[in-house]
Formats: structure tokens, sequence, C-alpha cells
């Protein structure tokens, strides 16, 4: 049985001019795979991940006509449901560490408080979340822990924001751009650590990027979005056999290092692609 | 272990080094303080040897006077001889109550400060929730009802507030005590050695003085405390509507974290920072003592004998008010950077 099933969902915003549809029927199964879903701002790719996981933004509204995790049905969960499968058994890593960890709460005790908001002893919580600094390779994990978001570094603080979505082992893990923030040279680091500890405890991933070239490297299968749809679903391996004339123009646009390409090519939008 | 009490050892150190910044700051703070209060005092137009001499003394005792007051001499060495007396606590004599300005403000501050205490203590209690509560239920009916409360507690004239007030809950419920600190029946039922009632009674066991003193205060101090929470819940309001618009606040709902957690964990703790400016400013505030209201509820403050000082040019009395009121300001000032760096750890590391 898959982990994920998704059909037909939609996240809709209102707006003055009417309701506006950022994603409009998008249907993906996932199993404990890792897919990636690629697409640039605005084509409805971290609101599918945010809408998994019921957290789309006041006043928008999600639907769809099957949303099921692990034979759970997500539609219609009450607070306290979505409570007990959040940050228990399906999470999500943030873009900015910077922005997304509390600044005036020390790194430890936001680890602790996943485990403890699921019904950990404190000893056992500080136990499992040092465990975990060490899991993503922090050197010192008793410094990281008693330090604030400000004193670490953005790899330091992701690799803290990892360790935190991953300390109550959940099933599911949703990836949004966890790397974009972060220098090159850390992301290659940071990267490997995710897809270790989703390996070695056979998580489902979906790695949420606008970088088509990382993703594929990365992923088993790839999700291509555009205005809010899937245009195209393709194994990873298979991207050179892209059949999307928008996966095709993105991938033309990647450059390339032996060649030097002039005029830079840029992506022609067929006003097809997004009906 | 070493490695965690060295740490702590080094947070100590920077805490202490702050301090030291912080109270040269204050120092330089306070001198100017100083000099414009030794100023003011010289440039309005109120002759100090006339409030020695009166006005039909002859020219003969006016120059004497006029020299033992030192106002032939240069203005820094005026400045230098004011500063003196300022250090040994010597304000000079009330003009007007013929008493040592030391000893007037310590009669009336008291009164100001339980009046002040008390409803900034009532404006934050409740400014605060009503404040959470409108930025959570943001654009809905509870909300509205705030920010109308707020406006009304921030438009309407107080004094007309405070009439309207003792009218129905001192004349008409008879629920309250009317105007002044205390009845006549329990002021000698207690010795009042800080001057603030409340303190005074309870410390001394006498809890029907407590209780009168209090049914005295409360109308008034509900009143302020309403002024003071209709700016509090404002601020509150957007400071954390702030907040709970930030990533840590989804990254939370994505722990689990239950919603209550959330909004007075999360979102509140970091309001709290710059919260604690605006209600020190809001208590240094009323610390300057509420001249209307303490005339619409006859309370013995600073506000009522700065006034009465002010129009009697009893310059003596509002030179040594303002000066306090300068130092308050100062001194909370102090204690809200102080309390900043403690909610804050951003503003504990950097200086």
């Amino acid at each position: 049985m898959s982990l994920l099933n998704v059909e037909n969902l939609r996240v809709t915003f209102p707006t003055r001019q009417g309701p506006a549809e950022v994603v409009r029927g998008v249907s993906f199964t996932l199993g404990r795979e890792r897919l990636g879903i690629v697409g640039e701002s605005g084509s409805g790719k971290s609101q599918t991940g945010r809408a998994i996981l019921g957290l789309t933004p006041h006043p928008g509204t999600a639907t769809a006509d099957r949303l099921e995790f692990d034979g759970i049905d997500l539609r219609g969960l009450s607070a306290r449901q979505w409570r007990g499968l959040r940050g228990k058994r399906m999470s999500m890593v943030m873009q900015d560490p910077k922005f997304s960890l509390n600044p005036v709460m020390a790194v430890g005790k936001q680890l602790m408080e996943v485990l403890r908001t699921h019904g950990a002893s404190r000893a056992e919580a500080r136990r499992a979340a040092l465990e975990m600094l060490e899991a993503v390779q922090i050197r010192d994990p008793e410094r990281v822990f008693r330090a604030y978001p400000h004193e670490l570094s953005g790899g330091m603080g992701q690799r803290a924001m990892i360790a935190m979505m991953l300390v109550s082992a959940p099933d599911l893990l949703i990836a949004d751009e966890p790397t974009s923030a972060l220098d090159v040279t850390i992301q290659i680091e940071v990267l490997r650590i995710l897809d270790r500890l989703v390996q070695e405890r056979g998580m489902g991933l979906i790695f949420i990027s606008h970088d088509l070239r990382l993703v594929s490297s990365f992923c088993d299968r790839v999700l291509v979005m555009y205005a809010g749809r899937v245009v195209e679903e393709l194994r990873a391996s298979d991207l050179s056999q892209a059949r999307h004339p928008y996966t095709q123009g993105l991938l033309n646009c990647l450059p390339q290092i032996d060649g030097d390409r002039r005029p830079l090519p840029t992506l022609d939008r067929d006003a097809s692609w997004a009906e | 272990m070493t490695t965690l009490t060295q740490n702590r050892g080094r947070r100590g150190a920077l805490w202490l080094r702050r301090a030291v910044g912080l109270l040269a700051t204050v120092a330089a703070t306070f001198f100017g303080l100083l000099l414009v209060t030794f100023l003011i005092g010289r440039i309005v137009p109120v002759d100090p040897v006339l409030a020695v001499v009166g006005d039909r003394a002859p020219q003969s005792v006016y120059d004497k006077v006029f020299h033992e007051l030192g106002l032939d001499r240069p203005l820094w060495e005026q400045f230098w001889m004011w500063l003196q007396k300022v250090a040994t606590g010597d304000f000079g004599t009330s003009f007007l109550t013929k008493k040592p300005i030391v000893e007037d403000i310590r009669r009336v501050f008291p009164a100001t400060l339980e009046l002040a205490t008390v409803s900034i203590i009532i404006g934050t209690l409740v400014g605060v929730p009503a404040g959470v509560w409108a930025a959570v239920r943001q654009g809905r009916w509870a909300d509205q009802l705030v920010r109308v409360l707020g406006l009304v507690g921030y438009s309407a004239p107080i004094f007309w507030l405070g009439l309207l007030g003792l009218l129905i809950f001192y004349a008409k419920l008879g629920v309250v005590a009317g105007p002044g600190r205390i009845d006549i029946a329990y002021e000698y039922s207690f010795t009042p050695e800080t001057g603030l009632y409340l303190w005074d009674t309870a410390r001394q066991g006498a809890w029907d003085a407590f209780g009168n003193a209090f049914s005295h205060i409360i109308l008034p101090a509900s009143l302020l405390g309403y002024f003071s929470m209709a700016y509090i819940s404002r601020m509150t309001r957007s400071f954390m509507l702030a907040e709970l618009g930030q990533e840590y606040i989804v990254t939370a709902r994505v722990k689990g974290v239950p919603e209550w957690r959330i909004i007075w964990v999360h979102a509140l703790r970091n309001a709290a920072v710059p919260l604690v400016t605006v209600i020190a400013l809001s208590y240094a505030g009323l610390l300057e003592g509420s001249v209307l209201t303490e005339t619409v509820f006859a309370w013995p403050g600073l506000g009522q004998y700065l006034t009465n000082s002010l129009q009697n040019a009893d310059m003596n009395a509002v030179l040594g008010g303002t000066l306090v009121i300068g130092a308050i300001f100062v001194g909370l000032n102090l204690l809200s950077d102080l309390l900043y760096s403690m909610l804050d750890a951003r503003v504990r590391r950097g200086s």
C-alpha cells in the first residue's frame, strides 16, 4: 500500500478578483521513496506540500477527491487528530533556518518540544534530541543543544532543523527547498545527511525544489509542476527524455560546462501549458 | 560539564559589561537632565528673589538676597552650586508649603506611585490578553470589540470618564469609595511607613484600612488602567500579528504543537520583547502623575503638586518634581533595556 495518495488536490485563495486556484488538480502517489517536485516560483509546489500537512494558510482552502496518508483520510481531520499526526508521523523541513527556528528559544528546547508534545518524558526527550543532533553530524551536540538559533551558521541551523523534524521518526518528510538558503558547498553536505537518514529509516520523502538537476540526482521520481498543475511525471533517470516542452525548456536552460552558448536560451511559455 | 560552566560564566561577564555600559549612558543622560532642569529654572520669567523676600521688600534687602542666592555670579558657577546642593538632596524650600522640596515629594510621590502601579498592573493584565485575543481572532468580532474598546479608552477624556465613574459606581451604586486615598476613620489605624497605603496596611495587618484604601484606589486605577490598556492592547495586537505570520510559527504547527502553546509560548514570547518597552513607557507616563485624574479623585499626587507649584511660580518645587520625573524615565528605560537583554538572546550577545 502506498504511503500517500493524492487525487485531484486543489488549493484556492479568495482574492478581490474572485477565487485564485494555485494548485489545480494535482494527483500522485508516494511509497517509501524519494519524490521530487520541481517548478518555478508560484507553480504551486510549496502549497502542495503544505496542503498535505493541512497547513494551507488562512484564508486559503484545500480540497481533494482523495487525500490519504497510510490509510488515514486526511480530509476533515479534527485539529487534535492533525496534531497527533504532525511532528509524529509526518513533518516538514523548511527553507531558511534563520526564519523557521524560534529566535528566543534554545535549539535543544525546540527539539525536545516535538517529543514532549507527543508524550515523552523530559529526560527521554533530552536524550533523544542529543542523539538526533549527533545523527545530523553535529560535532558538539551539547553546545548546539544550548545555543540559540542566531548563534548557529546556516548549515548548522538547517541540520538542527532536520534533526528536529526527524527526531520523532516520521514516516513522511516533506522538504521544502531545504538547501536553497545555504551556500553551495554546504548544500551537498546537508543533502547527504538528509539522504542517508531518509534511506536508513525507510521514510517517504517529498523533495520540493526549483533546482531540476539537484532533484534529478537526488530523487527516484520527479513531478514537474507548472501553473498549479503537474505537467509531467518521470523517473529521475529518464529526465533527458522529457517530453513536455516546459521540462525540455527548463533542461535547455541549464548551464553546461563544455560549450559556450550564445544567445542564452530562454523559456518560451505557451499559454496552452496552463490549460 | 566544564564547557557548560564556562559558557555560563562568559554570558555572565557579557551581561556585566553591558550593565556597566548602560550605567555610563545613564550617568550621561542624568547629567544632561540636571543641566536642562537647571536652565529651565533660569529661563522662566520668575524672579527667585521675589519669591523669598516678597514684592514689598526694600531694594537693599532685595540686593542682599540677590547676592546670597548667588545670582550675581556666572551661570556655570551657579550650576555648580546647584549641583552640590542637589547632590546632598537639598532642592530648596517650597514657597507654597514652606517645607523642603524633598519632604514634599516624599509625601506626594507615594500616592502617585501607588496609583500608577495598580493602574499599570490592571492595564497589562487586561491589555496583553486582549491584544493577543484580538490578534488571534483577527478581523472577527472579538478583534473589533477590542479595537473599539481601545479606541474609546484612548479618545474619551479621562476627567469625563472619571466623573461618570464616580457618578455610577460611587454615588448611584455605592460599590466603591469616593475621592481621596482613604476614609478619615481609617487614616490613623495604621502608620504610613512608605506612604503606599495598600502596602503599609497589608504589612501591618490592618485589613479594614486595606479594604478601604483598595476601594478608594480601584476606580481611578481602573480608569488609568483602561487608558494604558487601550494602548497596550493595540501594540500587543500588532506585535502578535507580526509574530504569528513568521515561519517559526509554521514550524511549530508542523511539530504538532497545540495552538495555545503556539500563541502563548512561541509568539507571545517573541512579542514580549518590544512589549516591555511599551509597558515601561506607559508606566513612566503614569508616574508623572495624571493631573486630571488626580484632580477629579482628589488624589494628593505628584501631578497635582506640580501643577499647583507651576501655577504659583514655585520654581524650587517645579525643578525638584521635574528632576524626579526625569529620573523615573531614565530608570524605567534602564530597566526595560535590562529586561530586553534577559528576554532576547540576540540582544544579550550583541554589544
